[in-house]
């Protein structure tokens, strides 16, 4: 909260479009590799696209209002059973799947803040893995709606713009989930630095001084949490056209942990660190656990236990630092 | 009526298991303000030595239970030199994870030891059988546990109320540098009841194995429960504590016997309405 955000400083603010645009090139470049070296692996790389707007939207409740929160998947898990149930339900339409998925993951993520912002600290946390078991167990008992243990299948998305079809190859699907991926990142850039993005780091950072302002948190807090959901959602309606399938791990307590450990890898609170954290962490994951999970748990449980001890700020934290202490320039103290 | 006692017989000696296991938990929370995720891990390495003891070594249950608690001990105070004393002071983000970060990592090592199977504890023919108390017969084994549980809550009220100890331990935790300039020791005070923490966290593994089966995942499959329970009791509190383990046990127990096919809903919603109602938990301090 620096001068940087004054409107009329408008030279920091090109730099920081600028930085904004090359991130998305970053982005839509890493993408387009990973279509090009793994062409097999599609529906692999679709599930990293999915869950890294999951964890993107983590990112804004744990990174930007400092509420730490182990029940993200309830959003995710949303979204995914909104689309999937529609689909089945006659909408077929990939983009309003899209975006049932968003509004149904906002609704719910009204509901999570609403209940969750009533606590701190501790029973915060609690109240958001209650909140993300409960749903889990409403889930499981609903089988009629949402096919229980089973989970809900034979969901047939209409071809994108009438052309492009949902194959068994993911093609369509991964450049569907790429694109929506570096829009919904280009929105949250925006969001994240405009005057209600501020004031929801300001309420991280000192909540009272905030409060002198005559801000009141609860609303605040409240509209990231609609955010946040309706990004999880998207996530989980991405996931639900990309394989057809949502099962009952897309609302669970397992999928909201490692989000959070995806975004404590790469970082938490600008957004990038989320993507490095989730690619990294399920590049690994594919890779060791097909070996053997036990040791992949342990691989996981020791990565973690480094990151508090050594680097506190996640992977792209400390090369940040790394480079600023290479280069000596100042210009990224107010970002 | 009958089907009424045994839930009931069954609802309190449920809690009081997780009674044991949970104090533990309690007092890390509460009095040393480390939110210790991976507690539930040493009450499953106590659960796989006690298993290990009395079925590879023939060791009897006592001394089963007597080693498991030593054990885990053992093996937790270098983790808490190591690891535990650089997080006392750090926001409780850092804390979750490191703790998340050693639970995944007690469940790789013991299942490239112990392979991934169910461990089972045999019990001896005392607790077995059934004891008849008259009116009906209840199983020994329950019998055990529950009475394990009211010694374990009368024990620590009484060291923590009534003895030096409890004494010095009030004073580490309402002011540590007042604490320190009076010529209390905090680190010892700290080292040893993070030490009683985790023995009654091995403790509760052993004796509750008939309740949570130690198995591969224990350390994760509980690990929200038994924050879930701490969190509604208050951390800190004993009597809270009790509260929550017997009021969350009574409406698990309760739901399982009678909506079985609704698993752990009624569980989590109880825990929602009780944070929610008391958001510092049934008889948390105020910080």
């Amino acid at each position: 909260m620096t001068g940087a955000t004054l409107p009329h400083d408008t030279a920091p603010r090109l730099r920081t479009l600028g930085q904004d645009l090359l991130g998305l090139a970053l982005i839509a470049l890493a993408g387009l590799a990973g279509y090009a070296l793994f062409p097999d692996n599609l529906a692999f790389l679709t599930r990293v696209v999915s869950v890294a707007l999951l964890v993107l939207s983590l990112d804004l409740i744990v990174g930007y209002c400092g509420i730490a929160s182990l029940g993200q998947g309830a959003l995710y898990g949303t979204g995914a059973y909104a689309a999937g149930i529609a689909c089945l339900h006659g909408v077929t339409e990939p983009f309003l799947l899209i975006l049932i998925g968003a509004a149904a993951g906002a609704v719910m993520g009204l509901l999570m803040g609403a209940v969750m912002l009533r606590a701190h600290g501790l029973p915060q946390l609690v109240l958001s893995i209650a909140i993300v078991q409960l749903l889990h167990e409403a889930a499981n008992k609903a089988s009629s709606i949402t096919g229980g243990s089973d989970g809900l299948s034979g969901m047939v998305p209409a071809p994108l713009f009438g052309v492009f079809e949902f194959d068994l190859w993911g093609r369509s699907a991964y450049f569907f989930g790429l694109a929506l991926l570096i829009l919904v990142f280009a929105a949250l850039r925006f969001i994240v630095r405009s005057p209600f993005g501020m004031v929801c780091r300001g309420l991280k950072e000192d909540p009272l001084r905030i409060s002198a302002l005559g801000i009141r948190a609860f609303p605040v807090l409240l509209k990231m949490f609609a955010i946040s959901g309706a990004v999880a959602g998207m996530g989980g309606a991405l996931a639900a056209i990309a394989t057809q399938v949502v099962g009952l791990d897309s609302v669970s307590f397992e999928i909201s942990a490692n989000a959070l450990v995806m975004l404590v890898l790469g970082g938490i609170g600008h957004l990038y660190g989320a993507l490095i954290g989730t690619v990294i962490f399920m590049a690994l994951e594919h890779v060791v656990a097909a070996i053997n999970p036990f040791h992949w748990m342990t691989l996981v449980g020791a990565v973690l236990i480094a990151i508090v001890l050594f680097a506190p700020r996640g992977l792209s934290g400390t090369l940040d630092e790394a480079a600023r202490l290479l280069t000596r320039s100042r210009w990224r103290a107010g970002r | 009526m009958q089907t009424a006692l045994s839930i009931a017989m069954d609802a309190l000696a449920y809690g009081m298991a997780l009674f044991i296991i949970c104090i533990g938990l309690s007092l890390t929370m509460g009095l040393m303000r480390v939110v210790n995720l991976a507690h539930g891990a040493f009450a499953m390495i106590g659960g796989y030595i006690a298993s290990w003891a009395a079925r590879d070594l023939g060791l009897g249950y006592g001394f089963a239970i007597l080693l498991a608690m030593l054990g885990t001990v053992l093996i937790a105070i270098p983790l808490e030199r190591l690891l535990y004393r650089r997080i006392y002071d750090r926001s409780e983000l850092s804390q979750v994870l490191m703790t998340i970060g050693i639970t995944f990592c007690v469940i790789g090592i013991t299942n490239y030891f112990f392979g991934p199977t169910l461990k089972t504890i045999p019990l001896p023919a005392e607790l077995a059988r059934s004891v008849d108390l008259g009116f009906r017969g209840i199983a020994g084994h329950r019998l055990f546990v529950i009475a394990s549980g009211l010694v374990v809550a009368g024990g620590l009220w009484f060291l923590i109320e009534r003895t030096g100890f409890g004494i010095h331990l009030r004073a580490a935790v309402e002011n540590a540098p007042m604490a320190r300039a009076l010529g209390v020791r905090t680190e010892i005070i700290y080292a040893a009841s993070f030490a009683l923490a985790i023995g009654l966290a091995a403790f509760g593994g052993v004796v509750g194995a008939e309740f949570l089966p130690i198995e591969p995942y224990y350390a994760l499959r509980y690990m929200v429960t038994f924050l879930v329970v701490v969190s509604v009791g208050g951390a800190g509190s004993i009597p809270g504590a009790l509260a929550a383990c017997l009021l969350l046990g009574a409406i698990d127990v309760t739901g399982r016997y009678l909506v079985p096919d609704f698993g752990n809903f009624f569980f989590y919603l109880a825990v929602i309405l009780v944070v929610c109602i008391f958001p510092r938990g049934l008889m948390g301090r105020a910080q």
